[in-house]
């Protein structure tokens, strides 16, 4: 729970000194002179899209840091049941194969921005089809695994292995139908490469991000 | 560049066509919110219905052989998860934070209109999945509504096998719903504000629901953690949270999990809850004050800054709700100090309602009725919530009416005064028509009167030491006749208010055709969503033009200025300069 808690005070702070600290020290009730300060305020300009990205990895992040506070609590209160897992030896394959994929995004990325449109195409479907790689590798470990008899109900760290693969699979599942979004509508013919530019922007930040995450539950993991 | 609202830029509006696109399959912010709040409104009936059954049985304890133990845990689990969440938490997020942030922040719609609307029909199916509850074999879980393992999955505890499944899936739907409207409310507040609406310009209510939104998106993955967990531990047999427990003479299925585990997660969630709860109906009873008391809000930053603090506050205490559950005796100490550190911000805001009222101009209207009940019962259940935040009191008080009452005064009864106040206030703007005045009057005495005739007499059976989720009483020693009694009468105060909410429930429905128009403003307030230009606002709110904002949300009673409000988006040449120019202190 302590990390949980950490989380929830670090974005606190962010949140409240980035962010607030210093416009919740205006005093509303006077009213200013000219209407020329009141052109200057009002919301940002960012694109609300990337607003909701940034809230929702929050989210995932207090979903995630929960998952891994269960994880060493249920450790930590185990009375002799807890037993290390191997992971399986394919799981350094998949991450290779994650790592490539967020890779793949990020050139798609800067592809998009320097306006290049055949180097975004290889970039995204790239990224896309080592992301199903990632996703294909991830259950044939889960195979591999009730091959030899380990099932969820086989011991509490197997079952936690399968829940956050299985909880991050999901996400980014999630991730690749916004994906295949993207892809469609750059397959649509007379598409402007400038309307592509947020989706791929905000696929590489998610992608990045689940990247991150995976990083932080495979070393959970190993260190069983 | 210069700067350009988001709702101005040029995207097309989904302006709907047909009857279904404009009031079922509808991505409108208005219309979404009143699904919401229908829904909610309904669903908070069956709860109703059970805490009447559960009253009739404490109360009558012999004379309904039809409410077996097992419904009895039923109606008090059942009752409890709908009114928290199916009902309070959707009616001021899915509700009035729908309704009103797009229109207090001078936006067209929230930014994310399609999720939005897929929003509620996902609250829609978490709705009906908990409803199916009802109609599998066991009927719906008993395990009480912190759904604590072992008990609520053991065979014993009725709706053991489907009812908990049900429960937690149903729990799962619901915060995929949250979260999506959550995204928007916090995307809406932080980009869609019209020109001119600088956050400390914000009315509080936008505040108190924005800042419940955030801690929602951050405290309801806990429930989903638990809830996922424990959904493995029942279907697939996981031990995450499920010891070896010798059940009905069966040997062990589980061994190893830590019941512990879930009730920190659980109240990781379960304590935000309490302030998702509170804090919309903090900032919409300050508009409801210092609009009805003619007075500018007293410590206007003061508030904003309280409504944050104790969002960040309420994520460090949630194991005072565990001083009894076996945990480390040296964190009841912890988790005491910050429980009463938190009584420090919540007392700022009540001073400040007290004072916003010093010295106005009180129209004693029912939405102000309601809004004055609200610091009463706020104070009282908040009195008593000092008592429980320490670990040597709590630890006897714990199980009994004592605690029953304490909740049902601060988040029970104090955040529904705020809901009705809330609905008389704004149902002019949402229908066009005022609700009846003296059915609303009618309502407010008796629900005020009443609720507290349920709920006070319930501190006395608590200090006499009465246990609650008792089914019944009989047999007992330590229990004398005169709880018997005091029973019996919180049973009939307690139908007594039920019936009350069925003229509130009328008024509802009769004024919306027979209702005195309402004009567009007809509380003369300064906030944003009175000066649209069609009543009830029409799709796009605005008409052609954004609004500008020139002031904040509470000059009311400027001396010099014509009227005795004048609204947000005033133009200053237009209105007097307000505020510290004429000597007006804040």
């Amino acid at each position: 729970m302590s990390l949980s808690v950490a989380f929830v005070a670090l974005l606190a702070g962010v949140v409240v000194w980035g962010l607030l600290a210093r416009r919740l020290t205006a005093k509303p009730w006077e009213t200013p002179g000219s209407t020329e300060e009141v052109e200057a305020e009002g919301a940002e300009g960012l694109p609300p899209a990337k607003v909701g990205l940034w809230t929702l990895l929050a989210v995932i992040t207090s979903l995630f840091g929960l998952f891994i506070s269960a994880y060493w609590m249920r450790m930590e209160h185990a009375h002799g049941d807890w037993s290390p897992l191997a992971v399986p030896r394919l799981l350094w394959l998949n991450t290779a194969l994650l790592i490539l994929s967020s890779g793949g995004m990020q050139w798609a990325r800067a592809a998009a921005r320097r306006g290049q449109a055949d180097r975004l195409r290889v970039g995204l479907a790239a990224g896309g089809v080592l992301a199903w790689a990632f996703l294909a590798g991830q259950l044939l470990a889960w195979r591999q695994l009730s091959a030899s008899g380990y099932f969820m109900a086989s011991s509490p760290a197997i079952a936690f292995f399968y829940l956050l693969t299985g909880v991050h699979g999901l996400h980014l599942l999630g991730g690749l139908l916004v994906w295949g979004k993207t892809v469609v509508r750059m397959a649509h013919a007379g598409v402007e490469l400038i309307d592509l530019r947020l989706s791929v922007d905000l696929c590489t930040v998610y992608w990045h991000y689940l990247l991150l995450v995976w990083l932080v539950l495979f070393t959970v993991l190993l260190s069983s | 560049m210069a700067f350009v609202a988001i709702a101005d830029r040029d995207h097309a509006l989904h302006d709907p066509q047909t009857f279904i696109t404009k009031y079922i399959w509808s991505q409108d912010h208005k219309v979404i919110a009143i699904q919401y709040a229908i829904t909610a409104i309904a669903i908070g009936l069956v709860a109703l219905g059970m805490s009447v059954l559960m009253r009739l049985q404490l109360g009558f304890p012999h004379f309904f052989s039809i409410i077996v133990p097992n419904n009895y845990y039923q109606f008090i689990t059942m009752h409890g998860m709908i009114m928290v969440i199916y009902l309070l938490t959707a009616l001021f997020l899915g509700g009035f934070g729908n309704y009103l942030i797009p229109l207090m922040c001078g936006a067209r719609d929230m930014v994310f209109p399609y999720m939005n609307m897929i929003s509620y029909w996902v609250y829609l199916v978490a709705v009906l999945v908990l409803v199916a509850a009802f109609f599998v074999p066991g009927g719906p879980t008993g395990a009480g509504w912190t759904l604590y393992p072992p008990q609520a999955v053991l065979p014993g505890t009725p709706g053991a096998s489907w009812g908990i499944v049900l429960m937690l899936l149903s729990l799962a739907i619901f915060i995929v719903a949250f979260t999506m409207g959550g995204l928007n409310y916090v995307t809406t507040v932080l980009q869609a504000r019209c020109r001119g609406m600088t956050l400390l310009r914000m009315p509080l209510s936008v505040w108190g629901i924005f800042m419940a939104t955030v801690l929602g998106l951050l405290a309801f993955p806990a429930l989903l953690v638990s809830a996922v967990m424990m959904t493995l531990d029942s279907v697939v047999g996981t031990s995450f949270f499920l010891p070896a427990v010798v059940s009905m003479g069966q040997p062990p299925t589980h061994s190893g999990g830590s019941p512990l585990l879930f009730q920190h997660l659980f109240w990781f969630f379960g304590h935000p809850e309490v302030y998702i709860v509170a804090l919309p109906a903090f900032g919409i009873v300050s508009d409801l004050l210092s609009t009805h008391a003619r007075r500018h809000i007293f410590g206007y930053r003061m508030m904003v800054w309280a409504i944050l603090a104790i969002g960040c506050l309420s994520f460090v205490v949630w194991a005072h709700h565990m001083y009894v559950s076996g945990m480390n005796p040296y964190f009841g100490f912890f988790f005491a100090t910050t429980t009463l550190i938190i009584a420090v911000p919540t007392a700022i805001k009540v001073y400040n309602w007290v004072l916003t009222l010093w010295r106005g101009d009180i129209h004693l209207t029912v939405p102000m009725l309601f809004a004055i009940g609200f610091i009463f019962t706020f104070v009282n259940g908040g009195l008593t919530g000092l008592f429980l935040g320490n670990v040597t009191v709590d630890v006897p008080l714990s199980a009994t009416y004592f605690v029953v009452a304490h909740f049902h005064m601060v988040m029970g009864v104090s955040p529904i005064l705020v809901v009705f106040g809330a609905i008389y206030h704004w149902y002019p703007k949402i229908t066009g028509r005022m609700l009846n005045d003296t059915l609303g009057r009618i309502h407010f005495w008796l629900t005020f009167v009443g609720t507290y005739a349920i709920y006070l007499p319930m501190h006395y059976l608590g200090i006499m030491g009465v246990p609650r989720r008792y089914y019944a009483f009989s047999g007992t020693n330590f229990i004398p006749p005169s709880a018997e009694w005091a029973n019996t009468a919180i049973t009939i105060s307690a139908l007594f208010v039920a019936a009350v909410q069925m003229v509130f429930l009328f008024n509802l429905i009769w004024s919306l055709k027979n209702g005195k128009p309402a004009g567009s403003n007809p509380w003369r307030a300064t906030t944003l969503e009175w000066q649209t230009p069609d009543t009830p606002p029409k799709h796009g709110n605005w008409g052609a033009k954004l609004p500008v904002v020139y002031r904040w949300a509470y000059d009311y009673s400027v001396p010099g200025a014509e009227e005795d409000f004048i609204p947000q988006n005033q133009p200053l040449e237009a209105g007097m300069a307000a505020g510290r120019a004429h000597g007006i202190k804040p």
